[in-house]
């Protein structure tokens, strides 16, 4: 009966709200997505934070703290959201520390030269909008308003790296090299983020079903794909795949297979850089704890004064 | 596990002159914290003049289950709207 009423409202495209009732597994298959979600907005900062030091000039320093920023907020405003769902911030972060929840696999690639803050910017937050914009239609409220809000500040991002890619491609013949070379590295795993292809998500029936999804997998890629090979051509940089062509009849681009052994297994743990990601959160939070204690005693000594 | 902080909801106002409307929460242990968090959290790009923040422990809220019967005392008042009324014709201004 419940479950029926509950299906109905989403058929109707009304949200669901943190206090109707919602089946156990629309509530899983949420955390599970959202709190995912956030983790990667929170590991994301790594990569990048590895350039601010080292950024070209004060211009490129300013926005790449601004954008790292965002991402921090973005983790804040997810967890805030999947929190709703009746789960506490704290475990969550314990979690993701004992690798039970997972972040996007894109983040386990180390940042080797300044052209990878272009290629993040352009291709991994460019994926990650097309993403999003789909997911402001999610059927969970909360989770709905957070993309929105995401989306209205995440476009900056994008701009942004593109920026870098542009300007690095009209450089030097060594400039240039950098941004095609960052291109390479990043191109296949950015595709990737939108997960496995239709036949092999076993999840994707029920998260269409109760509409936390919008569109598939594959759709998803197909759109941001479409998207990326103009821009890639306006500033002179080829995208690292040879079987790339426009398809007339299906008004999209065909592209080459890709490597889903080497996304399971940077997935599972043996990526260039999983381990210095994790490592890193966990003494980042260790490091505060101190911080957090003497917040929570200076609260207590308020509440006796 | 370390404690559990205090989840605070906050309202922003974007411009003087209107009203404060709600846009997420903060976790903070004290109102100081909560208040600079949500200024850290919520307005980057200007959103707002004040801020309020609220503990949400302290909000109270129908439920939305009893909608239904909570607000049905006001279905049956249309005379309460504006176009319940019959105007006759040519009358301007009302």
């Amino acid at each position: 009966m419940d479950e029926k009423k509950f299906q109905e409202k989403i058929d109707k495209e009304q949200k669901i709200e943190p206090k109707d009732w919602m089946p156990e597994g629309y509530r899983n298959h949420l955390i599970r997505q959202m709190s995912q979600h956030a983790h990667s907005e929170v590991i994301g900062m790594q990569p990048e934070r590895n350039w601010i030091t080292r950024a070209p000039s004060l211009r490129a320093k300013m926005i790449l703290l601004a954008k790292v920023q965002d991402e921090a907020g973005h983790g804040l405003y997810l967890y805030s959201a999947c929190e709703t769902l009746g789960i506490s911030r704290q475990e969550l972060v314990q979690q993701l520390h004992d690798e039970k929840a997972k972040y996007s696999s894109i983040f386990n690639y180390p940042t080797l030269t300044w052209a990878d803050m272009g290629a993040i910017g352009w291709l991994v937050d460019g994926a990650a909008i097309v993403n999003q914009v789909s997911l402001q239609r999610t059927s969970y409220g909360p989770y709905s308003r957070a993309m929105i809000k995401i989306c209205k500040e995440e476009s900056f991002h994008q701009r942004q790296g593109y920026e870098i890619m542009a300007e690095m491609a009209k450089g030097t013949p060594e400039q240039k090299e950098m941004a095609q070379d960052a291109l390479n590295r990043f191109w296949w795993p950015s595709i990737m983020m939108f997960g496995p292809q239709d036949s092999e998500s076993p999840r994707s029936g029920n998260a269409m079903k109760w509409k936390i999804k919008r569109q598939t997998n594959d759709e998803l890629r197909q759109n941001f794909i479409d998207k990326t090979v103009g821009q890639a051509e306006v500033i002179g940089l080829k995208i690292p795949d040879p079987d790339l062509k426009w398809n007339e009849e299906r008004g999209h681009y065909d592209f080459g297979k890709m490597d889903w052994e080497e996304f399971w297994s940077v997935v599972n743990g043996n990526g260039p850089c999983n381990k210095q990601r994790l490592d890193h959160h966990r003494k980042a939070h260790e490091d505060g704890a101190w911080v957090r204690k003497a917040a929570q005693e200076f609260a207590k000594k308020q509440l006796t004064n | 596990m370390t404690e559990k902080t205090t989840v605070w909801e906050v309202f922003i106002q974007s411009k003087n002159g209107l009203a404060h409307k709600h846009v997420g929460n903060v976790h903070a242990t004290d109102k100081i914290m909560a208040l600079e968090n949500a200024r850290e959290l919520y307005t980057r790009r200007n959103e707002g003049s004040c801020i309020w923040v609220v503990k949400s422990s302290e909000i109270v809220s129908s439920e939305s289950e009893d909608s239904e019967a909570f607000f049905d005392p006001s279905n049956d008042k249309m005379y309460r709207h504006p176009t319940f009324y019959t105007m006759p014709d040519g009358a301007k201004h009302i």
